[in-house]
């Protein structure tokens, strides 16, 4: 396989298209929603999670819906997040991010255990390349801070734990660091 | 210099100046080391210039040769060889203000093109210390729609600081400033009218000297981000009575690190210094400072001295070449990717396209959209088969937005392109709706 196949999996090029998830919807539940751009490529993403069961400790992520416009890569990552994180208790839906983050800031040097990432296993190849990685995590951070603000929200969660998000407030908006890839002039 | 600086359309392909042979172009290239080099296993075509051009030999060992035996702090120290330094060092700035017509104490040394702009928006928005330049509430600055983020943020920024407005030159739908506003929008409350000589988005080449007619009729101050502009083509800014400009030197085969900004003296001397400290200054006391004269009054801290001897070394060898024969080499080119693009299925071009044939005051900076097809998946695309584009906004998010779209996936071609680089380019952007099946 060539290293732009092993890139644009299959599994990858179908998840930007069907974009499972797509379309911010009102459920029951703590709503947060983060928006993350990506300041290369003016890209953006919009995160939105329905938290539930906030009493018990272990809270559920009983909804996730997104919308925004990007690249196949951070298009495919999203609609794969929904996949595996959506209907999990959040405490798993955590342990799978790290999995992701780990795998797809490893330069290709940790393989993903398709047991935890599933269909996220296939954006290894992704990560050895710097200038998508970036791609790969806007979704992904966007979820977080969307956890965060909609624990904030219900008010389950200190405030100093939640960089970014305005106590009482069900939005966050950030711009994740870029890797320097701009015109310099 | 040449007749590709007056305002006839497409004087470009009239200049008389021939094309490079193959033979010569080929000779050219071997200048270029990194141009020999793989990628993916397929000779690299390196069409991103725009963003940052390839250096040859001469400019590489000119640095080298300057470092193994002229090294030394430069205007300061009586020894030989910091004599030699100051030497080289002047007289790069005497061969870089000359290669864009302006004189030895008409160019300042800045650390890149965006710097020499911060300088000027700076100096104007600095209240009293502005003098008989200073913004004030009332007075109106125009840009353009198409400027690079470093011809615009600033202005932004210094209307913000000093209460001046800000107002824009529109863009027609096919790329080009709408200049029938133009008497309306320069009137007598005009401070500055800052422009881009080349859009590195559209490959638009503006008509400076009309520009500078109407600015200089309501008595504005003309700035010019001339970085897209001075490596492709004869530019003689004292000729278009261009008051201010901002070039770097890494997109004319100079090393990064280093930018200028070229002024008329005059306007040199009303502006305040930008960032303040040692060698600008004559006398220092604890409460007060008096300033050298331009150009050091611009030059605080220790200068990028084997970058200016480089950036020497990079115009001596587009002066060899001939800028008239560079952008005839380019104008060939440019149609000849114009023509290929504009055959190729669900793509579209931001800015001038061909009329009847030709390419009329355009550069050979060519961005598309692919429908359907995100530009980071072009340019991964043609990565793969050993192409090198640039995929963005490219630093100027308010044009794209203008024609309807996020980002772009830019060609530019420069003196060492080559008509194969141009097929290869065209003919794998023919293949990218297919690879993601949207085709």
């Amino acid at each position: 396989m060539s290293a732009l196949d092993q890139m644009y999996q299959q599994v990858i090029l179908d998840h930007a298209k069907e974009k499972h998830g797509h379309g911010l919807r009102d459920v029951e539940g703590a709503l947060g929603e983060s928006k993350q751009y990506n300041p290369l490529c003016g890209d953006e993403v919009t995160v939105r999670v329905a938290l539930t069961e906030l009493d018990g400790g272990s809270p559920r992520v009983a909804d996730v819906s997104w919308e925004g416009e990007g690249c196949s890569i951070s298009q495919a990552s999203v609609s794969v997040l929904h996949d595996l994180l959506a209907g999990h208790r959040l405490s798993e839906a955590e342990q799978v991010v790290d999995a992701f983050r780990t795998m797809i800031r490893s330069r290709g040097e940790i393989e993903g255990d398709e047991e935890v990432l599933g269909d996220a296993a296939a954006f290894q190849g992704v990560s050895r390349l710097v200038s998508r990685v970036k791609c790969a995590m806007l979704g992904w951070t966007a979820f977080e801070a969307a956890v965060l603000a909609a624990r904030a929200a219900s008010g389950t969660v200190e405030e100093s734990a939640a960089p970014g998000t305005r106590p009482a407030a069900t939005q966050s908006e950030g711009s994740t660091p870029g890797s320097g890839i701009e015109e310099n002039r | 210099m040449s007749t590709t600086l007056t305002d006839d359309r497409g004087s470009a392909a009239h200049s008389g100046a021939a094309p490079f042979e193959p033979g010569e172009l080929a000779r050219i290239r071997a200048d270029f080391p990194l141009l020999s080099r793989q990628v993916h296993g397929r000779p690299l075509a390196y069409l991103d210039s725009g963003a940052t051009a390839q250096r040859p030999r001469a400019v590489l060992d000119a640095e080298r040769d300057f470092l193994e035996h002229s090294n030394a702090a430069v205007h300061r120290g009586a020894h030989t060889v910091a004599e030699e330094a100051t030497i080289a060092y002047e007289e790069a700035r005497a061969a870089v203000a000359a290669f864009v017509g302006r004189g030895e104490d008409e160019l300042v040394w800045t650390r890149n093109a965006t710097e020499a702009l911060n300088l000027v928006t700076h100096g104007l928005a600095a209240g009293p210390a502005s003098g008989p330049l200073a913004l004030r509430p009332g007075d109106e600055v125009v840009v353009t729609e198409m400027e690079h983020h470093a011809n615009l943020v600033p202005w932004q920024q210094a209307c913000a600081r000093s209460g001046a407005t800000l107002r824009w030159i529109g863009l027609t739908d096919d790329g080009r400033l709408d200049l029938d506003s133009l008497d309306d929008l320069i009137g007598p409350r005009t401070k500055v009218v800052a422009f881009t000589h080349v859009s590195n988005v559209l490959g638009t080449v503006n008509p400076v000297g009309q520009l500078v007619a109407r600015a200089r009729a309501v008595g504005a101050l003309t700035v010019v981000d001339a970085c897209q502009s001075v490596p492709h083509q004869p530019v003689d800014l004292a000729g278009l009575g261009v008051d201010l400009a901002a070039f770097s030197a890494h997109k004319m085969l100079g090393p990064t690190g280093i930018g200028a900004l070229a002024g008329r003296r005059e306007v040199l001397d009303a502006l305040p210094p930008f960032i303040t400290g040692g060698s600008m200054v004559e006398k220092v006391t604890m409460t007060e400072t008096t300033f050298r004269e331009p150009p050091q009054k611009f030059e605080a801290g220790t200068p990028p001295v084997s970058q200016a001897v480089a950036w020497h070394a990079a115009v001596r060898y587009l002066s060899a070449l001939g800028p008239d024969r560079i952008a005839a080499h380019e104008h060939v080119l440019t149609e000849q990717l114009l023509a290929g693009v504009e055959q190729v299925e669900g793509v579209r071009v931001l800015g001038p396209v061909l009329e009847a044939g030709r390419a009329l005051d355009r550069s050979g900076a060519v961005s598309v959209v692919v429908d359907g097809v995100h530009p980071h998946d072009v340019g991964q695309y043609l990565d793969s088969h050993g192409i090198a584009v640039r995929v963005g906004h490219h630093c100027a998010q308010p044009v794209h937005r203008r024609y309807g779209a996020t980002a772009s996936t830019r060609a530019s071609l420069y003196l060492y392109s080559t008509p194969e680089d141009v097929d290869r380019f065209v003919a794998s952007l023919a293949e990218v709706r297919g690879y993601f099946g949207v085709a």
